[in-house]
């Protein structure tokens, strides 16, 4: 492992001081009662569309992000680009179902996805099933930002044995369940602003810099080897990695805002149209994100992985060192400093709107559904804040004792789980046509088999799936995403006709879902 | 500006714009293939890169053609 490097540990620190400073001060930023759960959940709902450009910007373009996609570019080249389709795709979803569920959830203030399902659909078991997927798919997820703080750290130097090593990851947890427990929603969207301006300042200057270091691009791409530059042309009898390229960007397109993080981003936005206008302007981070993986040919390019002085970092963190070695290789130690905290900064926006997400959940369909149904309203946010912290206590645990490839696994599950949720709450949005056990079925036929297959492919992404002499390679998510809208489509007309002869509930009303 | 006749779900003709953009960026085969390079960068990298702002302005137009 390298020497520290103080200059750049203390703007890493000075950066991580003055958010944190941020993230209390939040409390009296647009200033409502945090005693109740959608002020300290939602940010009172209160952001425009600057603000909210910001924290969704933070919230889905994560730390784990900016060092999991080049690092994938690095290890497994052209596929990692999928990030850019899948960011494509992902705006038009926001624009049109989003917005529509903004404004039921806004009309009815309905704080989670649950508490749009169970409006929607009267059914407090499939409501459970959308908060319990979201729940599970969370944690992982929160897990893996940690990872990112401590990739950074790691590349700061800074090591040790035991203890000592995780003290700095520890103390950055402190600090974030600190005020995410104090200041809720406003904390992470009041630092999502200078985070995301270190990334952009970051990004831009790298991806300025480092090509003229490296003599240009067409350099840079005579270094990267043939079978990484594009994807392979599948054979004969066979979509090979097209279909798993564009089934890969589809479904995670499909599955990013079903998340509970990336909803409560949206929900907390004050009208459709901040909506509406952030689907125009998020491609901004997408444009980024895209940039961000060409650094993976940076890496290969500048040699950065066959220098001695890094051999440590990338034997203990593999891939995900990309990004930073390049950085350190690349960059004077002040901007080091800066880029670091960026990433660092990155992970603790997200960490807190994921915790806050689950919270909210917990609390809204798990605990007023079955524990306690009439709570006030100082309980009921009370409750949420606690659970903000096991939440974190428990990714922070699995970080710290479970090995980092099965956070990986976990996180690839979840996006798996997550997508089964896609026709309450997306379609949900369009249409209560559905019979609500239908949907339920649905769901645990997706879930179950999404897990069996992810299982056969020895958990990774894609499953080959044969049909006579074809093969269809494809996003294990999007498959089991079809299947499970066939047995709701299939079951919902048998469940209706034996079902009770009672119109079925619906609170919202079709006038709900527009301005 | 509402020119375009509406169906049930509050879609309109504009909406097409999003069907093109998903049935570019979901084929590959079209864009597969390092010629033509611009600024030395495969074409693999900068159309997709490209269609990250032609799906921006397709949601400005929409946004602006449709807004209620």
């Amino acid at each position: 492992m390298q020497q520290v490097n103080w200059v750049a540990l203390s703007i890493f620190v000075a950066l991580f001081g003055f958010i944190s400073w941020l993230g209390f001060a939040a409390a009296r930023w647009r200033k409502g009662d945090l005693d109740q759960l959608h002020e300290w959940g939602l940010g009172g709902r209160r952001f425009g569309t600057l603000i909210t450009w910001f924290l969704v910007g933070g919230d889905i373009y994560t730390a784990y992000t900016f060092i999991a996609i080049p690092a994938l570019a690095f290890g497994a080249g052209a596929v990692a680009f999928f990030a850019v389709p899948y960011t494509i795709m992902v705006y038009p979803l926001l624009f049109l179902a989003f917005r529509r569920l903004w404004h039921a959830c806004h009309k009815h203030g309905y704080i989670t996805a649950g508490d749009f399902v169970r409006g929607r659909f009267g059914n407090r078991w499939l409501a459970l099933a959308v908060t319990v997927t979201g729940i599970v798919a969370t944690m992982p997820y929160i897990a893996l930002q940690l990872v990112g703080i401590q990739v950074v750290i790691g590349a700061l130097g800074i090591s040790g044995t035991g203890l000592a090593a995780d003290l700095p990851l520890f103390i950055a947890f402190v600090v974030l369940a600190a005020f995410t427990y104090s200041s809720g929603l406003r904390a992470p969207a009041s630092i999502a602003i200078v985070k995301d301006i270190l990334i952009y300042v970051t990004a831009i200057t790298a991806i300025i810099v480092i090509p003229l270091q490296l003599g240009g691009f067409a350099k840079i791409f005579a270094a990267i080897p043939p079978q990484k530059l594009l994807l392979a042309v599948p054979g004969s009898n066979t979509t090979g990695s097209y279909s798993g390229y564009a089934t890969l960007a589809l479904g995670s397109a499909l599955a990013l805002f079903l998340y509970p993080h990336s909803l409560t981003g949206v929900l907390s936005a004050s009208s459709g149209h901040a909506i509406r206008r952030n689907a125009a302007m998020l491609p901004s981070y997408s444009f980024m994100l895209g940039l961000l993986a060409l650094f993976g040919f940076f890496v290969i390019a500048a040699g950065v992985d066959k220098l001695p002085e890094y051999a440590g970092g990338f034997k203990q963190f593999g891939n995900n060192f990309a990004v930073p070695a390049l950085l350190l290789h690349s960059f004077p130690s002040w901007f080091v400093g800066v880029a670091f905290a960026a990433i660092g900064i990155g992970a603790l926006v997200p960490a807190a709107i994921m915790s806050i997400a689950a919270a909210n959940l917990y609390t809204r369909n798990i605990h007023r559904e079955f524990i306690n149904k009439n709570p006030t309203d100082k309980q009921e946010s009370q409750i949420a804040k606690t659970v903000s912290l096991v939440v974190k206590v428990g990714a922070l645990v699995f970080i710290l004792f479970v090995p980092t490839q099965y956070a990986v696994q976990l996180q690839l599950l979840g996006g798996i789980w997550i997508i089964q949720t896609l026709p309450p709450v997306m379609l949900g949005a369009y249409t209560r046509w559905f019979n609500s056990w239908a949907l339920l079925i649905g769901w645990a036929v997706g879930t179950y088999a999404g897990t069996a297959m992810a299982v056969s492919t020895k958990l990774t992404t894609t499953f080959p799936l044969h049909v006579g002499a074809y093969t269809f390679p494809g996003y294990t998510a999007v498959y089991t995403l079809i299947l499970n809208l066939v047995v709701a489509t299939v079951l919902t007309p048998l469940f209706n006709a034996v079902g009770p002869r009672r119109a079925p509930i619906d609170e919202t009303a079709a006038a709900d879902y527009h301005a | 500006m509402n020119g375009a006749p509406r169906t049930q779900g509050g879609l309109s003709w504009w909406h097409l714009l999003f069907l093109i953009e998903f049935a570019v960026v979901l084929w590959p085969p079209l864009y597969n293939k390092v010629e033509p390079t611009l600024l030395g960068i495969p074409f693999f990298y900068w159309f997709q890169l490209l269609w990250v702002f032609v799906s921006a302005a397709f949601t400005a137009i929409i946004y602006f053609a449709t807004s209620d």
